[in-house]
């Protein structure tokens, strides 16, 4: 067994691990919590130790819908649907435009790491089912969902109250043309790059 | 939308859990028994919706496939299929489907097999969760959003993602062209589709698809948002041609463009997996043409809707068939002017699209949502 096959079965035994925990500490509410949970925590692990840069980049794609999971058991829809579609629709595209052209069989990173790594999420995941399994003396259980409610409207009345967040608002946005326009700019190519050399010493002679 | 603003959501203000789905209706009115446990009903209704979700992606794309084909044949003075099934080749799809499951499941020596077989699963999972937030009918949804729209727009954007994991997986050039060039013009795209979108929302003052669609029911059925502001026409065109990018529809097919690159991202992909590809594409456009529907050509509301809300048969089982069936062809009449262009105009080049999404469409789109938020505050707060 190579490390690689050691680390991705301690990150299963995690994930099993991570919902069985909240299955037993708070029911279904638990189980779905555990889940976006690890959703997060062994996107960002796998991103972290992986080999792949590529197959890195890809597991960001876990942690941030694990993100939106929680954003949604919070009870929040906006925050949930922006993370997805700014981070995955948009970041993450990009970033993935940046490291595709990496060949599939790199092995830019060490494996030394990767024994490190699966200890702690051994005992991460020993831990916490222990700590459930021991009486979960002390910890606050949420044991129910807080009551699906839009909060869309709330933060549109607020981001254009004039006693509340407008000028930030505004603020932000005019920040974001800036840097827009910006970017623009400085990407754009001059005249000067348009002319081959030979040309421009043909000129001079 | 001003309007709006100043009175709280006045009559519009409905809270979002206000109604069920259909689902929990369905479970209310089955003779359960009463032994059977919560968590079961709540995992049968589920697997129901999933159900519902995966019988509608492949209806849409087995009936898609047979109109794309009639259509292109008859734009090429064709026939098209005409022997499967006996009636103008009806069946044709379903012989090509069965035939598609049955052919070898081939992965590539050099490929990332992981990335490989995750990326149509990643694809049509993107298609499902977003069709979920598509309301079917006034009654026939599985939640009532506020944020339909965005919900839509959000989870339709990880199909990209899937995409460039199979131009990547499959460790091929073509592949890889295919898989950036889907990256490049989905990001470009994305911007003009939301901004041309906030035309018909500014018009209208809602996210939510079955609000949207109650709001155009005023002139006989005909108050669509089309009619409502004159900037929602250029902001349609907008949403069109974003629409086609975002789908990878000729005149914007580059990932695939199988006269320069095989055929992109899907060269190694074969049987069931390619044709898992397919169902998305037809499915996405089914999507954006409702939304399209939605947003701008009055949703469920049609003088058929009117007359029968006129005869006080709101609420019934025939109006919601109604609602459903407008949608429906309101939705294919746009999958059918996708089709015609697809047979009609050349694709573009790669440089052609990046210019015409950044240079032209994004700052377009953009005097259109100055010029709606213009006439909404002439309408709404000099005229009052």
């Amino acid at each position: 067994m190579n490390s690689n096959q050691l680390f991705y079965g301690a990150l299963g035994l995690a994930g099993a691990g991570a919902m069985g925990a909240g299955m037993v500490a708070a029911g279904g509410p638990g189980l779905a919590f555990g889940f976006c949970a690890y959703l997060t925590l062994g996107g960002a692990a796998v991103c972290i130790w992986e080999q792949s840069i590529v197959r890195s980049a890809f597991s960001l794609m876990g942690t941030f819908l694990g993100v939106a999971g929680l954003f949604v058991l919070l009870g929040s829809d906006f925050l949930a649907m922006a993370q997805i579609l700014i981070y995955v629709g948009g970041i993450l595209a990009l970033l993935l435009f940046g490291v595709m052209l990496s060949p599939p069989d790199n092995n830019e990173r060490s494996l030394a790491r990767v024994g490190g790594t699966t200890v702690m999420i051994g005992a991460g995941v020993a831990f916490i089912v222990a700590q459930i399994s021991g009486g979960v003396a002390g910890w606050l259980v949420a044991d129910q969902l807080p009551e699906p409610n839009s909060q869309a409207r709330a933060i549109g009345l607020a981001f254009l109250d004039p006693k509340q967040y407008v000028v930030a608002f505004e603020l932000a946005a005019y920040l974001l043309t800036v840097a827009l326009v910006a970017a623009v700019y400085i990407a754009r190519r001059r005249r000067a790059d348009f002319e081959p050399e030979s040309e421009a010493q043909g000129g001079q002679s | 939308m001003l309007a709006l603003m100043q009175n709280g959501g006045g009559a519009l203000a409905q809270t979002p859990n206000e109604g069920t789905n259909f689902l929990h209706e369905l479970l209310l009115w089955l003779p359960l028994p009463e032994w059977i446990p919560g968590w079961a009903l709540i995992l049968g209704a589920v697997g129901a919706g999933v159900g519902i979700l995966v019988g509608l992606v492949s209806l849409i794309a087995l009936w898609s496939v047979w109109m794309e084909r009639k259509v292109s044949g008859h734009m090429q003075c064709r026939n098209g299929p005409m022997y499967a099934g006996g009636w103008h080749g009806w069946a044709q799809t379903i012989a090509d489907g069965i035939k598609l499951f049955q052919k070898e499941d081939m992965i590539p020596i050099g490929a990332d097999r992981a990335l490989f077989v995750l990326s149509p699963a990643i694809v049509l999972a993107s298609i499902f969760g977003a069709l979920a937030a598509l309301p079917l009918s006034y009654d026939w949804y599985f939640a009532r959003m506020d944020l339909g729209i965005f919900t839509i727009l959000a989870i339709g954007s990880t199909t990209t993602i899937g995409v460039i994991m199979a131009g990547w997986a499959s460790n091929s050039k073509w592949s890889l062209y295919g898989a950036m060039r889907e990256a490049a013009q989905v990001v470009a795209y994305e911007i003009p589709l939301g901004i041309a979108l906030m035309v018909p929302l500014i018009t209208l003052g809602t996210f939510s698809l079955l609000d949207a669609s109650a709001l155009q029911s005023g002139f006989f059925g005909m108050g669509w948002a089309i009619f409502q502001n004159p900037l929602c026409l250029p902001a349609f065109i907008i949403f069109w041609i974003a629409a086609l990018a975002e789908t990878k529809r000729a005149p914007f097919d580059l990932p695939e463009a199988e006269s320069e690159l095989v055929a992109g991202f899907l060269t190694e992909f074969s049987g069931i997996r390619w044709s898992f590809f397919f169902m998305e594409e037809y499915a996405a456009m089914f999507l954006m043409s409702a939304v399209g529907a939605v947003f701008f050509f009055g949703g469920f509301e049609s003088p058929a809707t009117y007359a029968l809300r006129s005869a006080g048969m709101e609420g019934t089982i025939v109006f919601s068939l109604v609602c459903f069936v407008t949608l429906v062809l309101k939705a294919f009449t746009g999958v059918f002017l996708m089709m015609w262009l697809r047979w009609t105009l050349p694709r573009v080049r790669i440089d052609q699209v990046m210019t015409m999404g950044y240079k032209y469409l994004t700052p377009l789109a953009l005097i259109c949502v100055l010029g709606a938020a213009i006439w909404e505050a002439i309408l709404h707060v000099v005229l009052n």
